[in-house]
């Protein structure tokens, strides 16, 4: 990042030059049978950008990270990462990726430190660049006291830990993140996410799906809202809350009976009303204006909250409140 | 503190080799794997391997034996009942081995460690991982082979100086099982699905000309039998062991090189459809 501020100094041109993009994708499709879980998808990730993709289950999200990583072969389309096709480099691609599956999949008959080395060794890495590097991820994953332990003797989230640590072992220049912190506790959430700010600061690229919006907003530059396997919205996370949300939403509850009958005679207040089993949600850009003309109809809410809109109302009004499987 | 200190020569050196989508030439990574990951299991289920030929040999070599008396070996000389059983169940214990290790272990790492989908997501491409772990079914096979000729020494039946090459032979039967079991496990989905396997085997292990000659069944018998993989495996053994030869050595041999082929292209292809879809 810092080079790229440099030499857009030098050159002096009146537009801002981007980095080179790490990963192209065009008209990128996969389909199993008659189902298509990516249905056409283009974007691009410069170097050194924290890239997220969201969505709900099914919405293809696992199938594109396993395209990039060369696992899975598209059906259509283009795809390019560092300049090469995953299809037919995957193990030259993959050479340049760290991947934390969705699922750890550390390798339960081998010890801690022998996870990070024997993983190493699969990307034909030298033991004698291995050996201090799996002590050095180890002392950054606070795992050096477990260096000799059995992997089924760690806890949830120290296994995140090492699997990550794990990723990190071939220096990647892209990391793949599936849902990076599913199933972790607050803390070691937190702990993750100041990881991969660190990592993001030394110019690593990261992808990575989630289904938290807190996270998405914490730690993606930019990301793609996609649904039933294409791009709904692209965007940084706040010019997406600009563009399909107002700036407040004022949260109404007037009981589960009434929220229905209630919510028709609040239209015309803000910019969006919206009526959800167990509240009314006024889309406005002043929350508290609009709470005000909600009195003034004489409407009563048993409670009512302002709160800036998030990540979590663009996604909902994007891809929809219904559940999917 | 820098975890990602890029520029290392190392990752930069591994990041520049070049290779095909199904091979990065690092089938070494996945043995050695498997001698760590065997360093830390139990000894006791990879010596009860080596048992089990060793007691159907004292059990019926020196139990039944005596009452079989002599019988004919392959080049038409008597031989003890003892001698003519004990390349049979060397040949048997290659092919246990390593379907044992190219099958329920390769169906535990395929569909519960998610072992090879790890493997998957490195530089490895799927023949590294399919070489690798029928050369550590070899290894195994290897080990046992050298284990139960030394038994087959100790009980004198071990006439000629040939006889070590049964060691070798070994290796070649056990390859050509493993590379086709493994290949046959990428299709299976459960445990009872796996069972098909054992009875396949067991029918093939009483019934190769293990225990008496090809000659007592009748003709279209002995076609289907000797269509199987281990009567060639018994065959070759029981030749070698008395060091009796003929033109039929050379097509055991070949029958098994081209098992091998054939296994090692099933397998390759396999892992590419299951890992690579």
């Amino acid at each position: 990042m810092h080079n790229e501020a440099t030499r857009s100094f030098s050159t002096s041109a009146s537009f801002q030059m981007n980095p080179p993009a790490v990963i192209t994708a065009e008209n990128l499709t996969k389909s199993y049978g008659e189902l298509t879980a990516v249905d056409g998808i283009s974007f691009e990730v410069p170097a050194g950008e924290s890239f997220g993709l969201l969505g709900p289950n099914g919405a293809g999200k696992s199938t594109t990270m396993k395209m990039i990583g060369g696992v899975s072969q598209r059906t259509s389309g283009k795809l390019s990462i560092m300049g090469l096709d995953p299809e037919t480099h995957g193990p030259e691609v993959r050479a340049h990726l760290g991947v934390v599956p969705q699922q750890d999949n550390l390798d339960e008959e081998l010890k801690v430190r022998e996870n990070l080395i024997v993983y190493g060794r699969y990307f034909g890495l030298p033991l004698s660049y291995l050996r201090p590097k799996a002590d050095e991820l180890l002392e950054f994953a606070q795992l050096t006291d477990k260096a000799k332990s059995r992997v089924d003797a760690l806890s949830g989230g120290m296994k995140r830990r090492l699997t990550i640590a794990r990723s990190l072992i071939n220096e990647p220049k892209i990391l793949l993140l599936d849902e990076p912190t599913t199933g972790l506790d607050p803390q070691a959430r937190h702990i993750l996410w100041d990881w991969l700010f660190r990592l993001k600061e030394q110019g690593v690229t990261l992808i990575l799906t989630t289904h938290y919006m807190d996270e998405a907003e914490q730690l993606c530059d930019r990301l793609i809202v996609v649904d039933k396997g294409r791009i709904m919205a692209e965007g940084s996370p706040g010019s997406l809350i600009r563009e399909y949300s107002t700036r407040e939403v004022l949260e109404l509850r007037f009981g589960s009976e009434r929220n229905a009958t209630i919510g028709r005679e609040l239209e015309g207040i803000g910019e969006r009303v919206e009526t959800l089993p167990d509240r009314v949600l006024i889309y406005t850009n002043d929350g508290e204006s609009a709470l005000e003309q909600v009195s003034a109809r004489r409407l009563h809410p048993v409670t009512s909250l302002v709160r800036r809109s998030s990540l979590e109302d663009v996604f909902l009004r994007l891809t929809g409140r219904s559940l999917v499987d | 503190m820098s975890v990602l200190t890029g520029g290392h020569s190392a990752t930069e050196a591994a990041r520049g080799r070049t290779f095909g989508p199904l091979y990065s030439r690092n089938a070494l990574a996945v043995v050695s794997r498997g001698l760590m990951a065997a360093k830390s299991s139990t000894w006791l289920i990879l010596v009860s391997g080596f048992f089990e030929p060793v007691l159907y040999l004292i059990s019926m070599g020196v139990g039944l034996g005596p009452i079989v008396g002599t019988v004919a070996g392959p080049g038409g000389q008597a031989i003890s009942y003892a001698a003519y059983i004990a390349p049979a169940l060397l040949a048997v214990s290659a092919m246990n081995g390593a379907v044992y290790d190219s099958t329920w272990n390769v169906f535990f790492k395929m569909n519960f460690a998610k072992l090879y989908q790890g493997m998957l997501y490195t530089s490895l491409g799927p023949l590294d991982v399919a070489i690798g772990e029928i050369f550590l079914a070899l290894l195994r096979g290897l080990l046992y082979a050298t284990g139960f000729t030394a038994v087959m020494a100790v009980m004198g039946l071990i006439t000629t100086p040939w006889a070590i090459l049964v060691i070798p032979a070994s290796v070649l039967i056990a390859f050509g099982f493993a590379s086709f079991g493994m290949g046959i496990t990428s299709f299976m989905k459960t445990f009872q699905q796996m069972d098909w396997i054992n009875f396949f085997m067991l029918p093939m292990f009483l019934f190769s000309a293990t225990f008496y000659p090809l000659s007592v069944y009748p003709q279209y018998i002995q076609w289907l039998i000797q269509a199987m993989p281990l009567w060639h495996g018994v065959e070759l053994l029981r030749q070698i062991s008395i060091g009796s030869f003929s033109p039929a050595t050379a097509v055991h041999v070949a029958y098994y090189l081209v098992m091998i082929a054939l296994g090692i292209a099933l397998t390759t292809g396999r892992l590419r459809k299951l890992f690579l879809k």
